[in-house]
């Protein structure tokens, strides 16, 4: 196994994962800031540096209609797209997973409109976060290709088979170039192995039909198989990211702990966020502030029990959401970790923080700030206001 | 618990993702709705099949290359097999259902 050193940027990251796992089938439709991924790919396949089948197609909910027809047929097959071009996948995500196709989608976080904005926050995500997807996100460029290649193992194991997602931030991580490792060739193609469907339409020695009506007695049974596999899913990653880690030297699970260990106040969030955080939390640590940092890589299945034993010894929390879910009770995140923290004996204090939505900034000093505040709520200073949104202008 | 209840099967052994055996809709009576009844007449039928090829139902029955009979299990009596038997021959006629089944009781 060789270990490549590049500079890239992190479409280029996801199109050369894509290119390592060779799928059988890509039918997709460009969308910033989707696009180069689609591009880069779409020249492999010009190039014959795949044997992929492209379709191009008209929209984005013909892409996923198309990659579900080549999954349910028994091929390997991917799509990738943004914002606009996942919501309007809407009907579809909801097909791909309970026919139980393991599609592997790469996807770039990126606003909805309106108004239009092409730049990163997490609505576009979060709006399929009830799909019954899998929901991976990824720091940088190197998480966005490891967390394509494990995808794979995991949405196609055989007690998973459920679709996932793999995000980045639009522009943040998509568009710029940082140093990464790609595996070789031989390495990708032998860790993803080949593809042996469960069922597959082409498979004319077991006939069989997909997706027939499923009335009063049926439907709940095939939903809750999902809900059990989602269940299941958890611990698949769990397992997949430690094998990564064995074979490759990065290990993943269903979140990072950045300083966590003596930590009195924490901050949890999804995505490229994390980076800067992590500075952030060591500058104060420097000054003796007892702060932390925790980055969710998995929002679907939610570890809630994995992360409530987190924050046992946590005194106040900064919930993080790229994200509002217009509930008037904050962000998505905000719900489910404050849900989490329910049951604890030592239950810390939770704000929530709405940021960065249409690619707006979140600077060292908002974090700073942030982190400030925490340790003056948890030395019993005002928990109001519970949600803030977080560099908007009054 | 009633008799002719059948037993189904839950969640852990039900065919994962909605995944049947094909052909099932064959074990499915579905020509209780038919409110018209196709009627064939072999002393005209001159064995064309274009009924069996136009039948949107596959209820035309065809046996040896011949025409056999109509499966009314499943034949919904949309009359496009009387439509298009040729003009000249004129082997199959719809009559009404109800009448059918008091003919037949
Ligand atoms: S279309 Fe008419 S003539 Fe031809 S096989 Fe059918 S019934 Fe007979
Ligand atoms: S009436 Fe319609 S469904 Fe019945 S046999 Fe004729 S064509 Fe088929």
């Amino acid at each position: 196994m060789a270990a490549i050193k590049v500079a890239k940027t992190g479409n280029e990251a996801m199109a050369e994962a894509m290119r390592q796992i060779n799928p059988d089938v890509v039918a997709a439709y460009p969308i910033t800031p989707a696009t180069e991924v689609v591009q880069i790919f779409s020249q492999f396949v010009a190039d014959g540096a795949v044997d992929t089948e492209f379709i191009a197609v008209e929209s984005e909910h013909s892409a996923m209609s198309a990659t579900m027809g080549a999954a349910a047929a028994g091929s390997r097959a991917m799509t990738v797209t943004s914002s606009q071009g996942l919501a309007l996948m809407y009907e579809m995500l909801y097909i791909a997973a309970a026919l139980r196709l393991p599609i592997v989608l790469p996807e770039v976080n990126r606003a909805l409109s309106a108004p239009i904005n092409i730049h990163c926050d997490h609505s576009d995500t979060m709006g399929a976060r009830d799909a019954g997807w899998i929901q991976i996100f990824s720091e940088n460029s190197q998480e966005a290709y490891d967390n394509i290649l494990q995808a794979m193992k995991i949405s196609e194991h055989p007690d998973i088979l459920l679709p996932s997602m793999v995000t980045t931030d639009g522009f943040i991580i998509s568009h710029c170039m940082e140093t990464m490792f790609f595996l070789d060739d031989a390495t990708v193609k032998n860790y993803v192995g080949p593809y042996k469907p469960h069922a597959s339409l082409l498979n004319l020695a077991e006939p069989h039909s997909l997706g027939a009506l499923d009335l009063q007695d049926y439907y709940f049974e095939h939903r809750m198989q999902l809900a059990e596999a989602m269940r299941r899913a958890k611990d698949r990653i769990v397992e997949v990211g430690l094998d990564f880690g064995r074979r490759f030297g990065r290990s993943y699970g269903l979140f990072e702990t950045y300083r966590m260990e003596d930590a009195e106040v924490a901050m949890i969030l999804l995505g490229s966020t994390a980076g800067t955080t992590k500075m952030v939390v060591d500058v104060l640590r420097r000054e003796g502030r007892k702060v932390g940092l925790i980055k969710l890589r998995v929002f679907r299945p939610f570890p809630f029990a994995e992360l409530a034993r987190e924050f046992g010894r946590v005194k106040a929390v900064a919930v993080m959401d790229r994200s509002d879910g217009l509930t008037s009770f904050g962000g998505p995140l905000f719900d489910h970790v404050r849900s989490t923290l329910y049951d604890l004996e030592r239950r810390p204090k939770t704000v929530n923080y709405i940021y960065g939505l249409g690619g707006r900034d979140i600077t060292l000093e908002d974090l700073r700030s942030i982190f400030v505040r925490l340790q003056d709520i948890a030395a019993g200073g005002p928990i109001d206001p519970l949600i803030t949104y977080q560099g908007v202008r009054a | 618990m009633a008799k002719d209840t059948i037993e189904k099967p839950g969640w852990r052994t039900l065919p994962l993702g909605d995944v049947l055996p094909a052909g099932t809709a064959h074990e499915f009576k579905t020509g209780d709705w038919r409110s018209f009844r196709p009627v064939h007449d072999a002393a005209k039928c001159t064995n064309c099949l274009i009924c069996w090829i136009y039948c949107p139902d596959s209820s035309v029955l065809v046996e040896a290359g011949s025409f056999k009979g109509f499966d009314l299990d499943h034949c919904k009596g949309c009359g496009i097999c009387a439509a298009v038997c040729p003009p000249k021959v004129t082997a199959i006629a719809m009559i009404d259902e109800r009448e059918a089944r008091k003919g037949a009781q």
